[in-house]
């Protein structure tokens, strides 16, 4: 499978919340000194009066954001997945979820994507954390176009959202003209032998999968589960229903993401067999973001080998 | 519209609100009595003195905002707010029930005048500085005033909410923090010593003020400086208080922090209130 562009899901946050920042001046950024790496750049020089920068102090940058929203800003919290799943996490529950307000979580570095930053800055926790909060949508954009579109999304969205971006470049799957609605599944592949289930950086390796059983007579429903709170548990039950055979597949620990979410579908109903692959709950390394991904069997061809296995 | 009392309306004023204190938490047999009556007199000054609120209005945009960072005491903000009108007195009955708008800690999605959930310690601050950044932004006139217990200054994130204020210049915050001198399992000076908190908050960008936080002169006095100083700077009341304040039994005692009176210790407790007066 030929990708043209590549570009980190980070960049489209970062040119999308400049365009959203023009239509509505309501729409702040907050950073906590990791703009630059977080791509709010652009947004800080042409919008000035709406951005804030609050130092590195992710707590108070919650309770700030949290405080301007009561005030009907719709203020975008930014910082690394690491640190605004868990330095602020209490913060966020508290003062954002729980009173269901208008804070914005766009986090960056998700997943094992800050490979070189080894462990401390790699994100393997953070969609589960956010997914036990009551209120809270979790999102992950598979490519620049979709970051783009669900960011915006996310603006114009009644609630507190997490979004988390890759800080390495993804290619781009989406055509720019593609729709993207909060909790609503894209189906990119047709097919009724085995379903992957797929979100962020990991969609690319879905497709490649499924074009590999493609050559081998396999025919793979391919999903995008760019938001996994709240799920698509319709899109979930026809794959269950009509494959049988679902893969989950995703830059997150294999615990409480999206795997855990599609085998809460799949126990409830009593039927279908899951296959869950992802960082294997053990904590990363220094070392290259495909090599990560790797150590953990999170590769086209761990893929292909288990939805073999899984159909026998 | 502010109200214009003069001091001795307003001490009336706050044995009122005391006495819908332990009278809430005598009925729920639940709750925190000692620092809800230590900021009574700050809490008095701000809804009858120092703040422009609508009852009929919660949410009106122009309004001071207050914040409870010290959510555990919220039975004196629900007395207020009562009182204010904001909703029937009847409901401080309701207080720690099921389905009451008074929960144990205060939601804003609840009940009417909260402008912040809070009742996890260190947060309130930084919120209160979300809104104040907010009125500078939006051009608007409002103050928010924001409660602090001492205790609660051990919080990391209520110095790095400080940073923020002193930065974005924030003269339109009135922090006050409650210095009763007991936590919850102790003293302060056993638990976690505060050391000067007044040149604490000065280092980071603050107007200080140091009064008798449980007199009720110096409180409105300390507000109305607070509030006239418009130099770009955020303010913060330093008030000593006394834990319990008004209630002999309960003054000065670490006991009275979560607790809640019983038939005869309610009875006294409203007697004493009684002969304050004025």
């Amino acid at each position: 499978m030929k990708f043209e562009k590549m570009i980190a899901t980070r960049d489209g946050f970062g040119e999308e919340i400049v365009a959203l920042g023009k239509e509505n001046p309501n729409i702040l950024v907050v950073d906590a000194d990791i703009g630059k790496s977080c791509k709010t750049g652009a947004f800080r020089k042409e919008l000035p009066d709406q951005y804030l920068n609050v130092g590195i102090a992710e707590q108070n940058c919650a309770g700030v954001a949290a405080g301007l929203a009561t005030c009907g800003k719709i203020p975008f919290v930014v910082t690394y997945a690491a640190f605004g799943s868990m330095r602020m996490c209490e913060m966020i529950r508290q003062e954002a979820a729980y009173p269901n307000l208008n804070v914005k979580l766009a986090c960056s570095h998700g997943g094992v994507t800050p490979a070189n930053d080894g462990a401390s800055h790699q994100a393997i926790e953070d969609m589960g954390i956010y997914r036990t909060i009551p209120n809270m949508t979790v999102i992950m954009p598979a490519d620049a176009v979709a970051a783009r579109k669900l960011v915006r999304a996310a603006a114009e969205h009644d609630g507190p959202v997490y979004l988390r971006f890759t800080r390495d470049k993804v290619p781009v799957i989406y055509g720019d003209d593609e729709t993207f609605e909060i909790g609503k599944a894209k189906l990119l592949g047709e097919g009724n032998d085995v379903a992957i289930l797929a979100n962020g950086d990991t969609v690319r390796l879905a497709l490649e999968a499924a074009e590999q059983l493609a050559a081998d007579g396999i025919k793979a429903r391919v999903l995008d589960f760019h938001t996994i709170k709240p799920l698509d548990v319709e899109a979930v039950t026809a794959a269950i229903e009509e494959t049988g055979k679902l893969i989950t597949v995703e830059d997150h620990n294999i615990l409480n993401g999206l795997g855990s979410a599609v085998c809460e579908v799949a126990a409830e109903l009593g039927k279908g067999k899951v296959k869950r692959i992802g960082i294997q709950d053990q904590f990363g390394q220094s070392a290259p973001y495909e090599r990560l991904l790797a150590i953990n069997g999170v590769t086209v061809e761990n893929i292909v080998e288990q939805a073999k296995a899984l159909i026998g | 519209m502010k109200d214009n009392l003069t001091i001795a309306e307003l001490k009336n004023k706050c044995v009122d609100l005391k006495k819908n204190v332990i009278s809430m938490i005598y009925k729920a047999q639940s709750g925190h009595p000692g620092g809800s009556l230590s900021v009574a007199d700050f809490m008095t000054a701000c809804y009858w003195h120092a703040m422009d609120v609508d009852p009929q209005n919660p949410r009106w945009e122009d309004r001071d905002r207050f914040v409870l960072s010290k959510g555990h005491v919220c039975p004196a903000q629900y007395a207020a707010l009562a009182m204010k009108g904001f909703f029937p007195m009847e409901v401080l009955d309701t207080l720690r029930k099921e389905g009451s708008p008074l929960q144990g800690h205060p939601s804003m999605t609840k009940c009417p005048g909260i402008d912040i959930s809070t009742g996890s310690l260190g947060q309130g601050l930084a919120c209160a500085v979300g809104m104040a950044i907010a009125g500078k932004m939006d051009k608007k006139n409002y103050n928010v005033f924001c409660a602090l217990g001492d205790g609660e200054t051990n919080e990391g994130e209520i110095w790095e909410a400080c940073g923020t204020a002193h930065k974005y210049g924030l003269d339109n915050l009135i922090v006050f923090v409650d210095w009763n001198n007991l936590q919850l399992d102790g003293t302060c000076d056993e638990i976690m010593p505060l050391l000067d908190l007044a040149k604490k908050f000065q280092a980071f960008g603050f107007e200080t003020f140091e009064i008798n936080g449980n007199d009720m002169a110096e409180v409105v006095d300390a507000l109305d400086k607070a509030m006239a100083s418009k130099n770009g700077l955020p303010k913060c009341i330093i008030g000593k208080t006394v834990k319990g304040n008004g209630v002999s039994y309960m003054e000065n005692q670490v006991g009275w922090h979560g607790v809640a009176p019983n038939d005869e210790q309610y009875r006294q407790a409203m007697d004493e209130l009684d002969r304050q007066y004025v």
